[in-house]
C-alpha cells in the first residue's frame, strides 16, 4: 500500500501561557511513501516525527493537508478504519492479558461478517507468533517477559490484523544496546517477509541509515531531506543533515570561498571552481582526510586513538566550530608520522567535503 | 513461505471498497450522541449535589411567615431577609456552639499535629532500639474501629471528671496513627545527606526538625492540618457523649439540638440560617483549599 | 580500647531514649485512649449486671452477648444497618463509577465538576441531613419538595422521614449515597486518569468499541482501586450512624431507623444508656461482622482484581 502525504500540517495551540499562539508541530510534510518499503522517520526530539506518525495513524487529525492510503483519502477517516498497525515506544500491552490474548485482543473486536470463528483467530495469532518466534510464550504476561521479548509481541498485536500500513514509534528505544542491534535485523526481516509498508519514528541516525529503505530527516516541523541512507549520508542538502548524519559527526569549520579555492584559516585547502566567492561552513566527513605530509589543511594535534585497521586522529582548527576535530585514517598512513609532532597535515577527499551558504546552511555545490 | 506471507498482507489493502465519507459521518455523529449524553449525565448529578446546599441558602432568607405559607415551595424569593440570621444567633446559643467548636477545632488540630510530627519524626530519622516493632505496633493500631474504643474512653473520661470540658472533647483524639504514617514516608523522601550535613554542622535533632523537615514537609502539613480540621469541625458521636451541657456543645450537637428543642417553633427558615452558617467555614475553606485537600483525601482520607 | 569504646556505647543509649522521647506523646494518647480501652471493651463485654454508678458486676460470662441478641432494638439495627451497606455500597460504587467514566471523557468543565461533586465531602453531615429532611418531610404545611415532584408526576405522596419504613430507608440510602459519592468520584477519577493513554490509544487502532475498552481495558486496570473502595465502602456504610441522626433525629429506636454504632451509643448514653457492657458486647459484635466482611471481600480481591 502506498502511503501518500500531501502537504500536511499540524499546529498545536502554544502551551505557554505568556506567548499565546501556535505551534506548527509538522510543516508542509509532502511525500509519496511507495509500496512494501521501510520508511524511517528520523529527527531530534521535538522535531515532529512523532506527530507525523500519529497523523498517519489517525490518532491526531492535521490542520491542512490530506493522507491517501493507495487511492483511499483517509485524511479524516478515524484510526480504527484505516487498517494500520501501530507499535508503541513503551509497547502499551495489556498488563492483565495474557501474550496470546494480547495479540488476539484485535481480532475480536471485528463485527459482523468480519467475524472469526476461535479457529481462525488461533490461527492468525499463531501465525503472527511464529513470525516474531514467541509461539513459546503464549501463556505468560506481559511483565513476564523482557523488554525484547514484549517488543515482539506488540509487533505481534500490531501484525495480526495484517494492516496496510505498519507504524512504530521509536520501536529499538526501550532497549538495551545488544538486544537494539538484534530486534533491528529483525523489524528488516519481518518488513521483507510481511511486505507491509512500514513507518518507524527514531531519533537514532544510526538505526535509520541501517534498516531503513528511505529516510526522512526533520527537524522544527519542516522536512529537511528524503531519500536513500546513503545518498542522504553522501550527499546532504543543508548543514543539519549533514551533521546529523554519521557517527564520529561530520566536522565543521568557518571558512570562506574565494577565487574558486576554499580557504579554511589561511590553508588553501581545496579547489572549488563552480563555488562563487563568499563566507561557507564547510562540513568534512571524519573519513574525508587523507595524512599527507605536504597536505593543504594544516592542524594541530592532540592524539590518536587506535581503532585497530583505522586511527582517529583528534586535531585541533582555530577555525573548527567544535573544540576538537576528528578524522579517521589509514593506520599505515600514520604509522609513518612522527607520534611526537605537534601538528599534523591533511589532504582532503572532496566528495567529503560540504560546502553549505553561511546564511541558509543550504548546500553549495563544488 | 516468504512469498506466500507477502501476497496475504499486500492482499488486504485491495479488498472491497469501503464507503469512507459515510463511516466518517456515523463515527462522527455517535461521538456528539455520546457526548450529549455524558454531559447531560454529569449536569444531572450536579444538581442533586447543589441543589441542597441551593435550598438551604434559599430558605434561610425566606421569612418565617412566607415559609409556612407556600403550600407548594418557591424556587426563589422576591423578599430575602436577614432576619433568620439573627434569630439563629439570638434566639439560640448558635454563637457559643462556633466558639466551642473553632477552640475545640484549633486545639485538637494544633497538638495532633505537634505530636505526630515528633512521633514520624522518630520513625523517620531517629535510631533506636524497638523503633521497627513500635512502628509494626502503631501500624496495627490503624485497624481498630474508633467504635471499639469509644466506649471505655466515654467511661474513663466520665471517672475523670472530664464531661463537659475542653481537655474531654479533646485529649482522646489528637492523635492519628494514619497521619502518623503519612507523614513518616514524606520525611524519609528528604534525603539523608540533608540529615548528615546538619549532623555534621552539629545541628541539633531538634533544630533539624524544625529548620529543615518541617519547612520541606510543609505541603503534607497542610494536608494534614486542613484534614483534621475538617474531621473536627463536623466531629457528632465524641461530643454528643461527653457532653450534656449547652455550653460546651459544638456545632454539631448544636444543631441537633436546634432540631429538637430550638427556637421554640418550628422554624424552619431559622434552622437553615443556623445550617448555613455552620456550614460555610468549611466551604470557604474548600474553596479555597480544594486542589489540596482533594490531594490530600486521594492519598488515603476516608470519611469516618 | 576500652575507653574509647564506652562512650560510643553510652551515646547509642541515649540516641534510643531520645528516640522514644519523641514517641512519647504519642504513645501516652494512644495507649490510654486505644490500646487500653481495646482490651478494656472485651473485659467490659463479659462482665455481667455492671453498674456504671458503683462500679460493681456480679460475675463474668456471655450473657451480656446474648442480651444484645435478643434485643428487638439491636435486631432491627442490624437489618437496618445490612440493608443500608446492601444497598448503598453497590449502587455508590456504581453510579460513581459512570460519573467518573463520564468525566475522565470530557475535557471543558471537567475542573469545575470535580470540585463540585468534592463538596458534600466537606459538608457537615448533620447539619445538610437537615436540608434533606425539610426535601423529604411532610408537615401541616406543605408536603416538601419531593413529595411535591412525585405528586406532579402522578404518583401519591409519602412522608419520607416519619412515614412507612420502605420510604425511611430510601431517604437514608440517598442521604448515605450522596455522602459518600465525593470520595468514591475522586479515587476513580484518579485511578481512570492514570491509566496510560497508549492502552486506550492501541485499543482505538485496533478498532475497539468504547464499551469493550471499558469492559476489557479499563475495569482490569482500575480493578485494584474499585475493590478498595467496595471494602472501604463495606466497612464505612456498617458503621453508619450520624447520617441515620440527621435525618430521624436522636431518638433512633423510635423511628424504628436505629442502626448497630446507634445502638451502642444508646446503649452507652442518653435516655437508654448506662449500659457500657451491653454496647460493648454489641461494639465487638458489628467488630467481628465487619471483619468476617472485609476478610471475605479480600478473598474476593485476590481471585478477581488483575495484578
Amino acid at each position: 500500500m502506498k502511503v501518500v502525504l500531501r502537504n500536511l500540517t499540524k499546529k498545536f495551540p502554544s502551551r505557554d501561557k505568556k506567548n499565546r499562539g501556535e505551534v506548527i508541530a509538522v510543516n508542509d510534510f509532502d511525500f509519496e511513501i511507495p509500496d512494501g518499503q521501510l520508511i524511517g522517520l528520523l529527527g531530534p526530539s521535538g522535531c515532529g516525527k512523532s506527530t507525523t506518525l500519529n497523523l498517519i495513524s489517525g490518532l491526531l487529525k492535521p490542520t491542512s493537508g490530506q493522507i491517501f492510503f493507495g487511492e483511499d483519502d483517509v485524511t479524516n477517516l478515524p484510526p480504527e478504519h484505516r487498517g494500520i498497525g501501530l507499535v508503541f515506544q513503551n509497547y502499551a500491552l495489556y498488563p492483565h492479558l495474557t501474550v496470546r490474548q494480547n495479540i488476539q485482543f484485535p481480532l475480536e473486536n471485528r463485527k459482523g461478517k468480519e467475524k472469526l470463528s476461535r479457529e481462525e483467530m488461533h490461527a492468525k495469532v499463531l501465525e503472527a507468533a511464529k513470525l516474531v518466534q514467541i509461539d513459546e510464550l503464549m501463556e505468560r504476561k506481559p511483565k513476564e517477559l523482557s523488554g525484547g521479548q514484549q517488543q515482539r509481541v506488540a509487533i505481534a498485536r500490531a501484525l495480526v490484523k495484517q494492516p496496510r500500513v505498519l507504524l512504530l514509534d521509536e520501536p529499538l528505544s526501550n532497549l538495551d544496546a545488544r538486544l537494539r542491534l538484534q530486534t533491528r535485523e529483525e523489524i528488516k526481516r519481518i518488513q521483507k517477509e510481511t511486505g507491509i509498508t512500514t513507518i518507524f519514528v527514531t531519533h537514532d541516525q544510526e538505526e535509520a541509515m541501517s534498516i531503513s529503505d528511505m529516510i526522512v530527516v526533520m527537524k522544527d516541523g519542516i522536512v529537511q531531506q528524503i531519500g536513500k541512507p546513503q545518498e542522504v549520508y553522501d550527499s546532504p542538502e543543508n548543514l543539519f543533515v549533514a551533521k546529523f548524519l554519521g557517527t564520529p559527526p561530520v566536522n565543521v569549520f568557518e571558512g570562506r570561498v574565494k577565487g574558486g579555492k576554499l580557504y579554511i584559516g589561511e590553508d588553501a585547502v581545496l579547489d572549488v571552481p563552480a563555488a562563487g566567492d563568499r563566507e561557507v561552513c564547510a562540513g568534512i566527513r571524519p573519513e574525508g582526510f587523507l595524512l599527507q605530509g605536504d597536505g593543504p589543511f594544516c592542524c594541530g594535534l592532540k592524539g590518536v586513538e587506535v581503532m585497530g585497521r583505522d586511527v582517529s586522529v583528534i586535531a585541533t582548527n582555530d577555525a573548527a566550530m567544535s573544540p576538537t576535530v576528528r578524522a579517521i585514517v589509514n593506520a599505515e598512513d600514520m604509522a609513518d608520522a612522527s607520534p611526537e609532532a605537534l601538528t599534523v597535515r591533511f589532504a582532503l577527499k572532496p566528495r567529503k567535503v560540504f560546502l553549505f551558504d553561511k546564511k541558509t546552511e543550504k548546500r553549495i555545490a563544488f | 513461505m516468504e512469498k506466500d506471507a507477502s501476497k496475504q498482507y499486500a492482499s488486504v489493502g485491495e479488498g472491497p471498497s469501503v464507503n469512507y465519507a459515510k463511516m466518517e459521518q456515523s463515527a462522527r455523529t455517535r461521538r456528539k450522541v455520546l457526548s450529549a449524553v455524558t454531559y447531560v449525565l454529569l449536569a444531572l448529578w450536579a444538581v442533586i449535589v447543589l441543589f441542597p446546599f441551593y435550598w438551604m441558602v434559599l430558605t434561610s432568607v425566606k421569612s418565617y411567615s412566607a415559609y409556612n405559607s407556600e403550600y407548594i415551595p418557591q424556587f426563589f424569593t422576591l423578599s430575602p431577609t436577614l432576619q433568620n440570621y439573627v434569630d439563629a444567633f439570638t434566639s439560640v446559643p448558635l454563637g457559643r456552639y462556633f466558639v466551642n467548636t473553632i477552640v475545640f477545632t484549633v486545639l485538637t488540630t494544633a497538638i495532633m499535629v505537634v505530636v505526630i510530627t515528633l512521633a514520624a519524626f522518630a520513625f523517620a530519622r531517629l535510631e533506636f532500639r524497638g523503633r521497627n516493632i513500635a512502628f509494626l505496633l502503631f501500624l496495627s493500631l490503624m485497624m481498630i474501629p474508633n467504635e471499639l474504643v469509644i466506649i471505655t474512653n466515654f467511661v474513663t473520661i466520665t471517672n475523670l471528671g472530664m464531661r463537659n470540658t475542653f481537655q474531654g472533647l479533646i485529649l482522646p483524639s489528637v492523635t492519628s496513627v494514619f497521619y502518623i504514617y503519612l507523614l513518616k514516608e514524606n520525611f524519609e523522601q528528604v534525603p539523608d545527606s540533608l540529615y548528615k550535613a546538619a549532623k555534621v554542622d552539629g545541628t541539633s535533632d531538634m533544630k533539624y526538625l524544625l529548620k529543615v523537615l518541617v519547612p520541606i514537609s510543609r505541603p503534607t502539613l497542610i494536608t494534614v492540618t486542613i484534614l483534621k480540621v475538617i474531621e473536627c469541625w463536623n466531629s457528632y458521636v465524641w461530643p454528643r457523649l461527653i457532653t450534656d451541657d449547652e455550653n460546651y456543645y459544638l456545632v454539631s450537637n448544636g444543631i441537633q439540638e436546634i432540631r429538637e428543642n430550638g427556637f421554640g417553633r418550628e422554624n424552619i427558615p431559622a434552622m437553615m440560617a443556623a445550617v448555613v452558617v455552620i456550614s460555610l467555614p468549611l466551604i470557604v475553606l474548600f474553596l479555597i483549599f480544594h486542589k489540596k485537600i482533594m490531594a490530600g483525601v486521594s492519598r488515603g482520607g476516608t470519611k469516618g | 580500647m576500652e575507653k574509647g569504646k564506652k562512650p560510643i556505647s553510652r551515646k547509642l543509649d541515649f540516641g534510643s531514649l531520645k528516640g522514644w522521647l519523641y514517641l512519647l506523646p504519642a504513645i501516652l494518647f494512644l495507649g490510654f485512649f486505644m490500646v487500653y480501652p481495646l482490651i478494656d471493651v472485651f473485659v467490659y463485654s463479659f462482665e455481667e449486671g455492671y453498674n456504671s454508678a458503683s462500679q460493681t458486676y456480679f460475675g463474668t460470662g456471655t450473657y451480656n452477648y446474648s442480651y444484645v441478641l435478643h434485643d428487638p432494638y439491636f435486631l432491627q439495627a442490624v437489618k437496618n444497618t445490612f440493608l443500608l451497606v446492601i444497598i448503598t455500597v453497590p449502587l455508590s460504587t456504581g453510579i460513581a463509577l459512570l460519573i467518573s467514566v463520564g468525566l475522565n471523557s470530557i475535557t471543558p468543565l471537567r475542573n469545575l465538576l470535580q470540585t463540585i461533586y468534592f463538596l458534600p465531602y466537606v459538608t457537615n453531615t448533620l447539619a445538610v441531613g437537615l436540608v434533606f429532611m425539610i426535601l423529604f418531610k411532610k408537615t401541616e404545611y406543605s408536603d416538601g419538595l419531593v413529595n411535591l415532584l412525585i405528586q406532579w408526576f402522578g404518583g401519591e405522596s409519602v412522608d419520607f422521614i416519619a412515614g412507612p419504613y420502605w420510604a425511611k430507608m430510601f431517604v437514608l440510602c440517598f442521604y448515605t449515597i450522596w455522602v459518600v459519592m465525593p470520595f468514591k468520584i475522586l479515587i476513580l477519577t484518579s485511578a481512570l486518569s492514570s491509566v496510560n493513554q497508549d492502552y486506550y490509544n492501541a485499543a482505538r487502532v485496533d478498532g475497539t468499541s468504547k464499551f469493550r475498552i471499558f469492559r476489557r481495558i479499563t475495569l482490569p486496570m482500575i480493578s485494584p482501586m474499585i475493590f478498595y473502595l467496595v471494602i472501604t465502602g463495606f466497612i464505612g456504610a456498617f458503621k453508619a450512624y450520624s447520617d441515620a441522626v440527621a435525618l430521624f433525629g436522636t431518638n433512633l429506636n423510635a423511628a424504628g431507623m436505629n442502626t448497630i454504632v446507634g445502638y451502642v451509643y444508646d446503649m452507652l448514653y442518653g435516655d437508654s444508656g448506662g449500659y457500657p457492657s451491653y454496647a460493648s458486647a454489641a461494639a465487638i459484635i458489628l467488630f467481628a461482622i465487619v471483619l468476617t466482611i472485609t476478610c471475605i471481600n479480600l478473598l474476593i480481591s485476590k481471585k478477581n482484581v488483575h495484578y
